[in-house]
């Protein structure tokens, strides 16, 4: 078969069928301005050696994470990927399935997303959690829709903690609902009153632990108020990874937990793909969105797994469903699953463990730098300064040492002056001591 | 004595006095297959006449269940939270899902008795 099937000919067929005299009459209907009249001017087609050539070169102009000091975070966060999660999520089996649509013949699929939903629920200190969702801010608007629901109602706050693309997700996606949005000003010094805008009004709150500035919280005051009002609380989580060392949102009485499961088993991948992880009590298992694999036994006993509670989702209730969403990042979550396998619970610990201890060493060595404030008062693996100078300028002139610094603030909220110079900044177990020290040596040149 | 009345959209609603007790039919569950699970309306919560109250899910669908009258819920079977088979094996008896304090009775007027019921089932075939 032919890959291009329209010739000429046929071409001249069609028209005459339709009685159109050539392909630009199709288009009459377009104003002529907006009509272009010759070929858009693109490269002569290029050998395979050429096109390679041409794009080790563009890619050179690139700075990577893996090429010099990095310190970035700020909702994506490098960590080091063991060579065997790649190694697994390339066999084919796992690469190329799609949702288990005929999930009986999918158990391999079905057996690591139940693994995967253990995992979750586990860190997060919830009694449940579905098989993923896209990412983070798709999750916070799912954790919002689903609270209304549940509560019967309309308002949902957000803490000016939240990372500023989960508020703006969240926020368009609930603009053709009749849900209301509160969304908070951004609070690095954590000085916004939550518990005293909650009220019988209030579907939840959603905040973020440890906050977008990297300070740690604890919600435990919030969530009784939540609770005493009627509402729900909504934890979101950027950095996985931090749920190895602090306490879980469970434990601190979240209603829903929802994160960004990237920062394990998930290179940064040029900011995406994502990969939501959101965990519930058990008690609202019925209003959750998304895929949910259940364990179950065969006419014979033996343990297999399905797909369960799918009159929840839309390929069986269609506009009454919980969410439009209805597949999963698989991918991803098996790569998140292999990892935290690998790590184990000890591992896992130990590995949050490292990354706050690098970001002490961090900070200290930052505090040192003259004109350097560190705002946090307490942190995991990211943090926010203060610089002399805005941000996003020290930046770039560490750039051009070598050094990759840091998310300034200013890059997500461009219209608040008060945050041009202050800068986020994250260490994880990747970074060496030699690489925290020629940070500090750099930052203190170009000061 | 009650009085049974049904709907187009296979409820039933049993009366007596001012209260009403209200399932879906036996047509009903045998389309749905089995049920699973059975979500019924808060005591106190407000019903409408042809608004849905409470959802049943069985193995193959999850459908809305509207209520016949308007009125107050003054009333919902745990047994069939507990154990939603109760619905298929005894639909119009002990598989009932909630009480309703009936509005207004002229709500009935538009109903149909059994007889009629059977009839409209007929004409579904």
């Amino acid at each position: 078969m032919r890959y291009l099937p329209l010739t000429e000919t046929d071409r001249q067929a069609m028209l005459a069928a339709i009685g159109v005299q050539d392909t630009d009459a199709l288009f009459r209907d377009v104003p002529k301005a907006a009509r272009r009249d010759a070929p858009v001017d693109l490269p002569h087609h290029a050998s395979e050696m050429e096109v390679e050539a041409r794009f080790i070169a563009m890619a050179g102009k690139n700075l990577s994470a893996g090429c010099a000091p990095f310190f970035l975070g700020a909702g994506a966060y490098r960590h080091h990927v063991p060579a065997t999660v790649d190694a697994l999520i390339q066999r084919g089996e796992f690469l190329t399935s799609y949702t288990p649509y005929q999930p009986e013949v999918a158990q391999g699929t079905l057996q690591y997303l139940f693994e995967f939903q253990t995992q979750v629920a586990l860190i997060t200190g919830m009694e449940v959690a579905n098989a993923s969702m896209y990412d983070c801010a798709t999750a916070c608007a799912e954790a919002a829709a689903m609270a209304a629901r549940i509560t019967k109602r309309k308002k949902v706050i957000l803490s000016g903690d939240l990372h500023p693309h989960y508020r703006s997700v969240t926020a368009s996606t609930l603009q053709f609902t009749d849900i209301e949005v509160e969304a908070l000003d951004p609070d690095p010094l954590g000085m916004e009153d939550l518990i005293g805008r909650v009220n019988g009004s209030t579907a939840c709150v959603i905040v973020q632990n440890p906050s977008f500035f990297g300070r740690l919280k604890d919600l435990k005051a919030l969530a009784d108020e939540c609770h005493a009002e009627g509402a729900l609380l909504v934890v979101a989580v950027a950095e996985p990874v931090s749920l190895g060392l602090i306490a879980s949102p469970g434990e601190m009485g979240a209603d829903i937990v929802v994160a960004e499961g990237q920062a394990i088993g998930n290179a940064l991948n040029f900011g995406g793909p994502g990969l939501g992880l959101f965990a519930t009590r058990d008690k609202y298992l019925r209003q959750m969105p998304g895929r949910l694999v259940g364990q179950t036994a065969d006419v014979d006993g033996r343990r297999g797994w399905v797909l369960t509670l799918s009159t929840r989702e839309q390929h069986i209730r269609r506009e009454k469903a919980t969410s439009n969403i209805c597949t999963n990042s698989g991918l991803c979550a098996l790569a998140f699953s292999i990892h935290m396998t690998l790590l184990g619970e000890e591992g896992f610990t130990k590995l949050a463990r490292l990354n706050h201890a690098k970001a002490v060493q961090l900070a200290e060595s930052l505090a040192k730098v003259k004109g350097v404030k560190i705002l946090s008062q307490s942190f995991f693996n990211e943090f926010a300064i203060t610089l002399p100078k805005p941000a996003a300028e020290v930046v770039e002139a560490l750039a051009k040492k070598g050094i990759l610094a840091g998310v300034p603030a200013s890059r997500f909220y461009p219209s608040y002056p008060e945050l041009a110079e202050v800068l986020l900044v994250t260490a994880t177990e990747t970074n060496s001591e030699a690489d925290i020290a020629a940070f500090a040596k750099a930052l203190n040149e170009v000061l | 004595m009650s009085k049974t009345y049904f709907t187009e959209e296979h409820e039933w609603i049993s009366v007596d006095g001012d209260i009403g007790t209200v399932g879906i039919t036996d047509y009903a569950q045998h389309a749905l297959g089995d049920i699973v699970f059975a979500e019924l309306p808060a005591i106190g919560a407000a019903a409408t006449k042809g608004k849905e109250i409470a959802v049943v899910e069985s193995v193959k669908a999850a459908s809305d269940v509207y209520s016949p009258v308007t009125g107050e819920v003054t009333g919902s079977n745990s047994a069939v939270a507990d154990q939603p088979g109760l619905i298929n094996e005894s639909p119009e008896e002990n598989g009932w899902f909630f009480k309703i304090r009936l509005s207004n009775a002229a709500d009935l007027d538009g109903l149909m008795d059994r007889a009629a019921y059977d009839a409209f089932l007929k004409g579904l075939e």
